[in-house]
């Protein structure tokens, strides 16, 4: 589990994120969600400790990460895997190199073993037989689909995707957001996911935080984000065409 | 005042990235191969500019100084003599120093800079991977290692150059070129020439890597970074130039 106290961070005079209160429960996909601009990477980046916090904690089940030296950190950063934005693979390297390399750089076993994981978790992500193939070759689900791949190879306890659907068709997306959500039951693993893709929301949002103006201003599930009285999150949900048809039902209910 | 400010901000935030460089390599098998594949981008592939550039710069020197000094008074051993300390002292070290700067300090900024803006460093560095030493300390020392060897190429070439090109004008006999080849030839001039490439060669490097590894923005602030990497490191190599001839004059 991962737990944010009191977390605040300014750029200069601009306070990003304000007094965010929040925990991230294990086994299930965490959701943050929020308008562009409202701070939501710029917690992720703090969680994943890219950027420092002015104020506050996060705990990372028993440990503190402001607590932690150097040497405690980098071993943190061990038990995390990230998904970035544009999959953040490796351009110079195959496919195979991509995701051996975390196993590869903390000499975590040897090549044959390495080989295993590498395939095992290129069939998880059903990409099995492209390891030779380089990042530039293969389209883009498929690259989302290699950094979700490397970033279970070191099988994490933590597992953060930063708006993983973003520049992908619907079918694509549900299939990205259907993997993320067996990889993190299967594993059990402690996934945020930073997202405004509404869909990801209503499949995979088991435990959802708005947050607007860097502040958290609402928690939730999938199964009450539609029904909340919430003026900013309700702004949110039902802007588009789509969304706005299911308000009318609810407020009906 | 603000200009001054910022080019002191600017430094000691140089020397900050270079302290996070210089550290051991957390996996010495990944190290060494990095290491080999930057010897060949920024080395190996770069014999050919260095080649050409030497082969046609020693054939002009030589032709310029046969035109130029066409007096009887000149002693026939002159040109080989001029040209020789010409190629090491200034033009091998010095000159072949910016060309591989524009080449390769545009490189390493423009490749870092794109691995910044795609996040691959913050990918590194979510793994747990030192990303600056992991991704610079390979490109120092493999500018470190082939530089002073492409310079020594340079000037072997230069001199042959030469030798076309007093072969070419017809007025200069080889063994009058090489009797000036020869004399009071000392091995500090070449110690000076590999000084020099060397200090030149972790100019810019270190510079090029800064530019790339801390820029923020999109694809335009790559062409500028690249763009800056290019002329601050000519602008340095030039004042160290001066620095270091007077150290060893």
């Amino acid at each position: 589990m991962i737990k944010v106290e009191h977390v605040s961070k300014y750029f200069g005079e601009k306070k990003v994120l304000s007094d965010i209160n929040t925990e991230f429960e294990n086994g299930k996909c965490n959701l943050i969600i929020g308008k562009s601009g409202s701070g939501k990477t710029v917690l992720m980046k703090c969680l994943v400790s890219l950027y420092t916090p002015d104020e506050g904690y996060i705990h990372f089940d028993d440990r503190i990460l402001r607590h932690l030296n150097k040497k405690e950190k980098m071993l943190l950063r061990k038990d995390i895997g990230m998904l970035f934005q544009g999959g953040a693979l490796f351009d110079s390297m195959t496919i195979e190199e991509n995701i051996m390399f975390p196993i590869r750089m903390f000499q975590l076993s040897d090549y044959k073993t390495m080989r295993k994981r590498v395939d095992f978790c290129l069939e998880r992500v059903n990409l099995s037989g492209i390891n030779k193939q380089y990042p530039s070759e293969i389209s883009g689900g498929m690259q989302k689909r290699v950094a979700i791949a490397r970033a279970i190879a070191t099988q994490p306890k933590y597992l953060f995707c930063d708006e993983p659907n973003s520049g992908l068709d619907p079918q694509t997306s549900i299939v990205i957001d259907q993997l993320i959500k067996e990889i993190t039951h299967e594993y059990n693993i402690t996934t945020v996911i930073n997202t405004h893709d509404m869909n990801s929301v209503m499949e995979i949002g088991e435990n959802i935080n708005f947050i607007n103006q860097g502040q958290l201003w609402w928690k939730g599930n999938y199964h009450n984000v539609l029904n909340s009285n919430n003026t900013e999150l309700n702004d949110f949900i039902f802007c588009s065409a789509l969304t706005k048809r299911l308000k009318p039902q609810n407020d009906h209910e | 005042m603000k200009k001054l400010r910022y080019l002191i901000e600017d430094f000691g935030n140089y020397l900050l990235l270079m302290k996070e460089v210089f550290r051991w390599p957390q996996n010495m098998h990944i190290f060494k191969r990095q290491l080999l594949f930057e010897i060949r981008t920024l080395g190996l592939d770069s014999i050919l500019i260095v080649f050409l550039v030497s082969v046609f710069v020693g054939v002009a020197v030589v032709v310029q100084l046969l035109i130029n000094l066409e007096n009887p008074i000149y002693p026939d051993w002159i040109y080989g003599f001029s040209a020789r300390k010409t190629m090491m002292l200034e033009f091998s070290p010095t000159i072949i120093a910016l060309i591989l700067a524009g080449k390769c300090a545009s490189k390493i900024s423009s490749e870092l800079g794109t691995q910044r803006i795609s996040e691959q460093i913050d990918a590194l560095e979510v793994m747990g991977v030192h990303s600056a030493s992991y991704l610079i300390l390979p490109k120092i020392i493999a500018c470190m290692i082939t530089f002073p060897l492409l310079i020594i190429m340079s000037i072997f070439v230069s001199i042959l150059g030469g030798a076309v090109g007093a072969m070419t004008i017809g007025t200069l006999s080889m063994a009058a070129y090489t009797d000036g080849l020869r004399l009071e030839y000392h091995n500090i001039d070449l110690i000076f020439a590999i000084v020099k490439i060397f200090v030149y060669s972790i100019i810019i490097s270190t510079i090029a890597s800064y530019r790339g590894y801390t820029l923020k923005g999109g694809s335009v602030e790559v062409g500028i970074q690249s763009t800056k990497s290019v002329v601050q490191s000519c602008i340095v190599i030039m004042i160290f130039d001066l620095i270091i001839t007077n150290l060893f004059m």
